[in-house]
């Protein structure tokens, strides 16, 4: 009896939870343009969400859960405001009109379309503020909008809880001081901002797609959560070729995962890889979406040139038929837009399928003294791949280990030994 | 964790009578919700069971049968694939389904974790 009161109530939680992953984003978003504080509006979700979690295993899930949590927590946001014993007009003027509004709102998933879309990407625009760290950006993201709890981001990330949780505090503290004002922004500072969220979300695409740091190689869970957040942010932004393009290159990119990984866990990388086992799914998703995103025109975006290369291999059947002139070209372009050492150095790799690996090690001698690669372990990992074709083993072994002994991936380290090894065996 | 949401079929939904226009607005509504959440991967409505057809092998030897099939409750109305967070997540979601939300519905769905090899 009391074993199946607990599953009962285990049961309970877990609807619960699932409510709040629909409904938490969209939940802080109404709360904070009521509040004008995603601070604020955070903690309130919570605890409309503390009250579900004590009242719905008991009641049963509410037949409209969006509305319930929104009528709790603005019912606690009026407690809140009388309460405070340091009550401005302002937040008087913000209750009576939350009062007001109490009963006729009904933010379900109906009203999707108008408001509750603008306020989504209010507060998808706030947690990406450039006033805020990187760290910070992610951390808040995957949070308000993501829906996840901080021991969830702090496991994906690897960090300690009190580490991640003190981060989400103080990104919230940034934001008040800094009064950044709940709104999206318009005009040129759109196009800034924009690439701020594209690049936390791409940035926790990355982390799972190649963990930098620990004894797995992937995490897919965190390219399915960056995924739902660039479907989110696409959905509310149709008209962005860049929010396009970043799909399109994270669907490519997440058909691969599946062959990315060999059974016992070690990478298996792109050429190595079997193609049969590329989710076709995600791979006509990811070229539809390039389709839409170069459809909708404009300047060529780095997201666009990147989805446009990984779109290169997804259409290769077999490595072999690769375009690795079309690529190289594409990383040449991509260099004109973002100069950086790493788009050089993946640019080398393309020179080098085309033209030969003397072409290729060539182009990353002037890389080997660059500061911003001094710790980046693709480098030597790059030489070594050149030097070995070229025939030069002493050298490419020599690679190899540096780039080893760079990486923090255990996985990765493995593979690097393993190929410093072959070179001494000829 | 990505889901396959299989809509059982129904005498109505068999029956190839034209589906009210609200009815198509909010089912365009309820799949633009969950493309808008980010989770939907491919939604497909099926036609009824007479326009289908079912292929049958035994004994090495191929039958090919026409629809409509009788048992209603096993036919297949609709497919719906998500990408979602848990198993909860999926039933959360078809709880939303607008044809669920009027009077006395009968209903049966079926959700199936997508094999991952």
């Amino acid at each position: 009896m009391m074993s199946s009161v607990a599953v009962a109530a285990t049961d309970a939680h877990r609807a619960v939870e699932a409510v709040w992953r629909i409904e938490s984003a969209k939940l802080i978003a109404g709360l904070a343009r009521i509040t004008r504080d995603i601070g604020l509006a955070e903690d309130l979700a919570q605890e409309a969400l503390v009250s579900a979690l004590e009242q719905w295993p008991a009641s049963g899930i509410p037949e409209n859960p969006a509305a319930w949590l929104m009528t709790t927590a603005k019912r606690r946001a009026i407690d809140l405001f009388r309460r405070n014993a340091m009550l401005e007009r302002k937040h008087e003027e913000i209750g009576r009109e939350l009062e007001e509004k109490q009963m006729n709102a009904q933010p379900g998933f109906d009203a999707m379309d108008g408001e509750i879309g603008d306020d989504m990407l209010r507060l998808i625009f706030t947690a990406c503020h450039p006033v805020l760290s990187t760290e910070a950006r992610v951390a808040l993201t995957l949070r308000m909008i993501g829906g996840l709890t901080t021991p969830e981001i702090a496991r994906s990330f690897l960090i300690p809880e009190a580490t991640l949780a003190q981060r989400i505090v103080r990104a919230k503290k940034t934001l008040a001081e800094a009064h950044v004002p709940f709104e999206t922004p318009r005009g040129a500072e759109l196009t800034t901002r924009l690439s701020s969220v594209l690049s936390v979300i791409y940035l926790i695409f990355n982390e799972g797609h190649t963990a930098t740091a620990g004894e797995a190689w992937t995490r897919p869970s965190l390219c399915e959560e960056a995924l739902r957040l660039g479907r989110m942010v696409a959905g509310l932004l149709p008209g962005e070729p860049e929010v396009q393009a970043l799909i399109a290159l994270m669907e490519i990119q997440a058909s691969r995962l599946p062959a990315r990984t060999a059974p016992d866990g070690s990478p298996v990388l792109l050429l190595d890889q079997d193609r049969s086992r590329w989710d076709q799914l995600l791979v006509h998703r990811g070229l539809a979406a390039l389709e839409r995103a170069q459809a909708l025109g404009g300047p060529r975006g780095p997201y666009l040139l990147q989805a446009e290369i990984a779109a290169c291999h997804a259409r290769a059947l077999r490595p072999e038929d690769t375009d690795w002139n079309r690529i190289a070209g594409l990383y040449a372009e991509l260099a004109q837009i973002m100069p950086s050492p790493v788009v050089e150095l993946n640019r080398a790799v393309a020179v080098g399928m085309a033209s030969g690996p003397a072409a290729g090690l060539a182009l990353t001698e002037a890389l080997v003294n660059h500061p911003s690669l001094k710790n980046y372990h693709l480098l030597p990992s790059v030489r070594g791949d050149f030097l070995y074709k070229l025939g030069r083993l002493a050298e490419a072994r020599d690679e190899f280990e540096r780039a080893a002994n760079m990486t923090r991936n255990e996985r990765e380290r493995r593979l690097l030994l393993d190929r410093a090894k072959k070179c001494m065996q000829g | 964790m990505r889901f396959v949401i299989l809509r059982k079929s129904d005498a109505t939904m068999e029956s190839c009578a034209p589906v009210t226009p609200e009815l198509i607005e909010a089912m365009r509504r309820y799949d633009d919700e969950m493309r808008k959440a980010g989770v939907l991967i491919a939604v497909e409505r099926l036609q009824p069971t007479a326009k289908g057809a079912r292929v049958h092998l035994s004994g090495g030897k191929y039958t090919v049968t026409d629809g409509p099939f009788s048992e209603t409750k096993e036919l297949i109305a609709g497919v719906t694939m998500i990408e979602v967070a848990s198993r909860e997540e999926a039933i959360a979601w078809i709880k939303r389904c607008p044809t669920l939300q009027s009077g006395n519905i009968e209903a049966e769905f079926e959700i199936r974790e997508v094999l991952d090899c």
